[in-house]
């Protein structure tokens, strides 16, 4: 044998050593690439439908040295409640761009139905340890959608204790998200103007062509063309390995958020005392919000299955105070096929400026809003997830949900007519994913 | 199946203790490792499961399926499939020295103490059931053709300690763990406080005797001799490596070499080839820049 060839052969045997020993189960070892995709849909009745594909790239740099990069692409096409209460008569409302109208029927809840849009965001996330006992990760994300713009880094730094068996993090997330809807931002409380409506003045409206004009009157409810907010979040947290089953984990977050939080495409109505529509009212919100939330989790391993238990509170100066109670129970039936139920509750009381409709004649409060989202309101979600292992430790996965917000009467009386209608209908939705790991 | 396993705590480690492969097999592991209990049933049956699995000495396994194929193509999983990828990158660089399909040659040489060898003409009717270019095999299948066997008995327990290693290493990635297999050895990682792994060597020609003590770090080493397993005939001494060109012991092996390396496998397999070139065992490993110790 040579000895060129000969000295090589160490060299050789290394490799296809490490070769041999390579499995499925240590690809994060070997500094693969790693991708989870995701196509979701999410359906409500008569409502939104949304269409979301997510793929998720991970790699480890060696030495735990991890990036992880997202992109999201989602398509939203529907309607959704624009705030006004139902009456017993059809109704016509001007789209929010100010291109035209949209009539709902007598007895529904209105919806606009102008809602299409498409969303991209992608995150960037780089972690690496800065000691034997602190690892830090810092990134970012950005989200684009026709109207709107968010941009926001965020970092974190987590040191463990007690041999690892504790683990204290703190992180800190900034964000600056920009509106700009078609049509400018309405001016709050201004009357929403209906082309055509029952404040069209036709005569007063014709140019010196003779054509009707109505673009001043729209033109006067709307204030700038585009608003902002920051966002400041907060958390810190402990996870603690109670033994080799159990875990546990605590969070703290602080959410402060100022500059324009006003939905631009929700009003109020306001009503007479027969419970008939006078005028809707472009809504106002406060422009900050200042929130605390508590979260606590167990993860307990069974010999075949994992739970997963969560309780989060959370509380703001808007005076929403939310419980979410979210289990999980993934059942291992051998050979990597799992199953993994799912059962959500989330209760909220409304917001203290939050009003279903305004009274004619009443002075107009400082903010209003008749978002049925801040209202009060009870969910829930009921699911299932089957997971299966394919070829070289690729899995798919299907997950199923039912998704039911149902809003709730804060204490408020219907005057007239409106008693008759329903002021709090329940949304339904159905959630469909599959999801591929490779 | 459980295998037999005793545990018990020593000074400053707590070690597992079974039989398989034929050998007598070690996990040590740190003190303060939790669940050291648990760790080592799972060592123990995860070298069962491959002793299982890959010994020609059973009725009821995949090499029995595949040594009794009769060149039908037999299905085969990854595992198996990366131990001939393996198998196939050593041919190739000891220029067909190692040759997993030389095991028939077992037929005629019995390492049993009956000392008895071959008539050249046995050895010569034997000699065309051994190539390894007749083994065609991809990611699913193998096939073997009549008369031909697979037989991984030279690399099954370096591979078994690697693996063994790897096991314990996920399940305890924060203490250093050494597996022990007859001598054939893994650590997972270096100990705390640099601290070493202290282990005793059987010297061959001495054996039941306490050898030379060694202290390691990290990596592996493994260990090719002869200590039982010879033919005496006339005076002249046939060491247990065969040489698949031939069909006869190599001559002018040492008595034993030992090769420390990153992974046991490696280790065991430069061990081997250094065996299979004789005369130039000493030459050949000097080549590798490996660290070595010879016995002749």
């Amino acid at each position: 044998m040579q000895l060129t060839k000969s000295s090589s052969i160490s060299l050789a045997l290394a490799a296809a050593s490490a070769q041999l020993l390579s499995n499925g189960a240590q690809a994060e070892e070997t500094n693969q690439w790693q991708f989870d995709t995701a196509v979701l849909y999410y359906g409500e009745q008569d409502r939104v439908t949304a269409v979301e594909g997510v793929i998720n790239a991970k790699k480890d740099f060696g030495d735990n040295h991890i990036f992880n990069g997202k992109l999201v692409i989602d398509g939203l096409t529907g309607a959704s409640a624009n705030g006004a209460v139902p009456q017993s008569t059809p109704q016509t409302f001007t789209r929010p761009s100010g291109k035209g109208a949209y009539t709902v029927a007598a007895g529904e809840v209105p919806l606009d139905d102008t809602f299409h849009d498409t969303r991209v965001q992608a995150s960037a996330q780089w972690t690496q340890p800065l000691s034997d006992t602190l690892t830090g990760s810092i990134g970012t994300n950005i989200s684009a959608e026709y109207d709107y713009f968010s941009l926001s880094v965020n970092g974190s730094l987590a040191k463990d204790f007690n041999r690892k068996n504790t683990t204290l993090s703190a992180g800190l997330s900034l964000a600056y998200d920009t509106i700009k809807p078609e049509g400018g931002l309405p001016v709050p409380f201004s009357s929403q103007y209906v082309f055509g409506g029952f404040n069209d003045d036709e005569f007063e409206d014709q140019d010196d062509n003779g054509i009707d004009d109505d673009r001043d009157e729209y033109d006067a409810t709307r204030a700038k063309s585009s608003d902002s907010k920051t966002t400041v979040d907060l958390l810190f947290g402990i996870t603690q390995v109670i033994n080799r089953r159990l875990l546990v984990q605590a969070n703290y977050g602080y959410s402060q958020v100022d500059g324009y939080l006003t939905d631009p495409f929700k009003m109020v109505s306001v009503v007479d005392n027969q419970g008939l529509l006078q005028q809707n009212l472009y809504e106002n919100r406060p422009d900050s919000r200042t929130k605390h939330s508590i979260f606590v989790q167990g993860k307990y391993a069974f010999d075949h299955a994992v739970a997963d238990v969560s309780y989060r509170f959370a509380t703001d100066d808007w005076k929403i105070d939310s419980h979410t109670i979210d289990t999980r129970l993934r059942v291992n039936l051998g050979d990597g096929h799992y199953i993994q139920p799912h059962l959500r509750f989330y209760q909220q009381s409304a917001a203290e400026f939050y009003r279903p409709f305004l009274n004619d004649g009443e002075a107009l409060p400082a903010y209003v809003s008749a978002d049925y989202r801040i209202g009060e309101m009870d969910t829930y979600t009921l699911g299932l997830k089957y997971g299966m292992p394919l070829n070289g430790g690729d899995e798919l996965a299907f997950r199923l949900e039912y998704y039911q917000q149902s809003p709730k009467n804060a204490g408020f009386d219907a005057p007239g007519d409106l008693a008759n209608l329903d002021l709090y209908p329940a949304v339904k939705a159905l959630i469909f994913q599959v999801s591929y790991h490779f | 199946m459980q295998p037999s396993v005793e545990i018990s705590k020593q000074n400053d480690h707590i070690c597992g203790r079974f039989t398989a492969m034929a050998s007598p097999c070690e996990i040590l592991l740190e003190m303060d490792c939790a669940d050291a209990d648990a760790i080592i049933h799972m060592a123990a049956q995860e070298t069962l499961r491959i002793e299982r699995k890959f010994s020609r000495y059973r009725n009821d396994n995949l090499m029995h399926a595949i040594n009794n194929s009769d060149g039908r193509p037999v299905p085969i999983d990854s595992e198996t499939h990366k131990l001939l990828m393996f198998a196939d990158t050593c041919y190739r660089l000891s220029d067909g020295l190692f040759d997993v399909t030389s095991g028939v040659l077992r037929k005629l040489w019995r390492f049993d103490g009956s000392n008895v060898i071959p008539t050249q003409a046995d050895v010569n009717a034997l000699l065309p059931f051994i190539d390894w270019q007749q083994i065609k095999f991809d990611e699913d299948f193998v096939v073997v053709p009549a008369g031909f066997e697979l037989d991984f008995g030279g690399i099954g327990k370096e591979y078994a300690v690697d693996k063994v290693a790897q096991l314990v290493h996920t399940l305890s990635p924060d203490h250093s763990a050494l597996i022990n297999f007859g001598g054939d050895l893994q650590v997972t990682q270096p100990r705390q406080h640099d601290k070493t792994w202290i282990i005793g060597v059987e010297n061959p020609l001495e054996p039941g005797q306490a050898g030379k003590v060694l202290q390691i770090q990290s990596g592996g080493l493994a260990t090719s001799g002869d200590t039982n397993r010879v033919i005496e005939h006339d005076g002249q001494r046939y060491g247990h490596i065969l040489n698949p060109k031939t069909g006869y012991p190599v001559e002018f092996a040492p008595r034993s070499v030992t090769v420390a390396a990153q992974f046991c496998v490696q280790a065991g397999m430069l061990a081997t080839l250094a065996m299979l070139h004789g005369k130039q065992a000493e030459s050949f490993l000097n080549e590798q820049n490996v660290h070595y110790w010879c016995i002749r």
